[in-house]
């Protein structure tokens, strides 16, 4: 002869456990929403949150990529694609300076590489288009892109560099 | 004028239909605002703010689905059976409305105010579980197939307890018509007089019964997202699922209704002095049906075999067991006859 748990099967009858859930739900039910209304409201982001690209010049407008393709050879995805010739002016720069969006994993390891802060990756994450071809990236859309967006990545470089 | 309505053929058949849209045209539209309810209350409990963008606060929200439903393509799979694919939803859209032709909003506001009608309701609601069946069976693929048979085993195992509960009822009261139900309701203390303090126990067991039988979570084996994709709707798409998603929130509504009317009475007022009303009737399916949503959003799915366990186990035996005192009780005057109000020795 078994022994019957009188307790449990009072909880079981009484239906505790959904009282309890419902006591618990209701209590949710008040709380203040965890959502956020995207479009309009956005969730903070860290000073190296991991973007979309840019290239940034210098103040006086000149670009600062001098070409010597350590992004690219860092670049896990292989997304980085780089031509380079001598300007007029003898300084070495890049032709040709493309990055395939689709390919990127954006691991940040170009903006690392980069001896002179020309290759970032922005604050910004909202870059999806229409169209895949819209997605590889040329060195006029990047230098566009830094131009765009320079005050915040300065700021958020200057904010960053105590801890590098 | 008059006379033409209530003398000739074409008269009465205009007057009829008529009554019927004035009955399930209000109805749709207050459908499209609880399944907005019901989205919000789901999202409230989960801290999420739910729809919110179409209409001031989300309110149109159901008609842009709606919209949107209609718009769709209409995919029948290579091997269903086309006629049968198509005359599933339809069914349980038809048989969840037309149910609502007894069911009386306020005194005499009532379609058909027939004798049998709480009969009438069961055996409709019964056949809506065809609807179900042809749509699983239909769609000849092995989930819907799933689905179906679930939700014929589910609703004719909760069936069982739900004709016994009512049964209970049909003693109280002295009639099986809803608004002689409601009127037994009446009395000096407001809602004390209802049915719901007499029958307490039954009320709990009506309301998950009513779970199981509309396939609503805990109960909602039948559609089990995350075993069976979505059961038996999972080849449906468009208009057809549009149509099953609306017939089965008629019947869950409807099952509110039943509910304020068989314990909560109805379009009776709860305080004695405020006029009764077809507000009152409202209210109270509002109510129920907010009890509905919030165990949507509380409860985990049961398991096959403990939905069924549940059923059989423990509100057959239970409800029977109720049936039997409250006929005894009726029959020898218990509790100063609250049992008995109107006919058996009360």
């Amino acid at each position: 002869m078994t022994q019957i748990d009188y307790t449990r099967a009072a909880k079981y009858f009484l239906l505790q456990d959904v009282w309890q859930g419902f006591k618990l739900g209701m209590k949710y039910f008040f709380a203040p929403k965890a959502t956020l209304n995207y479009p309009h409201e956005k969730g903070p982001l860290s000073t190296r949150f991991r973007g979309e690209h840019a290239l940034r010049r210098y103040p006086n407008g000149e670009e600062r990529c001098i070409a010597c393709k350590l992004c690219e050879a860092v670049c896990p995805a292989q997304a980085i694609t780089i031509d380079a010739e001598p300007r007029e002016d003898g300084s070495r720069r890049t032709t040709r300076y493309d990055i395939d969006m689709t390919k990127c994993i954006y691991c940040g390891f170009c903006q690392e590489a980069c001896p002179v802060d020309a290759i970032v990756e922005g604050p910004n994450f909202e870059f999806s288009t229409e169209t895949r071809e819209e997605l590889f990236y040329d060195k006029d859309k990047l230098l566009s892109n830094g131009d765009r967006w320079e005050g915040e990545i300065a700021r958020n470089l200057e904010l960053d560099a105590p801890y590098r | 004028m008059a006379d033409f309505f209530f003398n000739t053929n074409l008269g009465m058949l205009l007057l009829i239909i008529g009554q019927i849209l004035l009955v399930v045209v209000p109805l749709l539209i207050a459908l499209a605002f609880l399944m907005y309810a019901d989205r919000k209350v789901w999202a409230a409990v989960q801290m999420r703010r739910g729809p919110n963008v179409v209409g001031a606060f989300g309110l149109l929200q159901s008609f842009a689905d709606f919209g949107k439903y209609i718009v769709k393509e209409i995919i029948v799979p290579a091997g269903a059976d086309k006629a049968v694919f198509f005359m599933a939803p339809m069914v349980t859209l038809v048989m969840s409305l037309i149910a609502w032709a007894v069911i009386p909003f306020n005194d005499g506001w009532v379609l058909s105010n027939i004798n049998v009608a709480i009969l009438y309701v069961f055996a409709v609601s019964s056949l809506e579980v065809y609807g179900v069946i042809m749509g699983g069976w239909a769609s000849n693929s092995k989930y819907p197939f799933l689905g179906s048979l679930r939700s014929a085993a589910q609703m004719i195992s909760y069936e069982v307890s739900i004709g016994l509960i009512i049964v209970g009822i049909i003693i109280s009261s002295g009639s099986m018509n809803f608004s002689t139900i409601v009127e037994a309701q009446s009395g000096d203390y407001g809602l004390f007089n209802w049915f719901w303090l007499p029958h307490f126990p039954m009320l709990i067991l009506f309301f998950i019964s009513a779970l199981a039988e509309t396939n609503r979570p805990p109960f909602d084996l039948p559609e089990a997202e995350s075993e069976l994709v979505a059961g038996f709707q999972v080849e449906y798409s468009s208009t057809p699922f549009l149509l099953f998603m609306i017939g089965e929130l008629v019947a869950v509504v409807l099952m509110c209704a039943l509910i304020s009317l068989m314990f909560f009475g109805g379009w009776l007022s709860p305080v004695p002095g405020l006029p009764d009303g077809i507000f009152w009737m409202v209210a109270k399916i509002g109510f129920v049906f907010f009890f509905f949503a919030m165990v949507k959003a509380i409860t985990p799915r049961y398991r096959y075999d403990q939905l069924m366990r549940l059923g059989w186990k423990v509100f057959l035996p239970f409800s029977l067991a109720w049936v039997v005192f409250v006929a005894f009780a009726a029959k020898f005057g218990w509790f100063w006859g609250i049992y008995a109000r109107w006919t058996v020795g009360g």
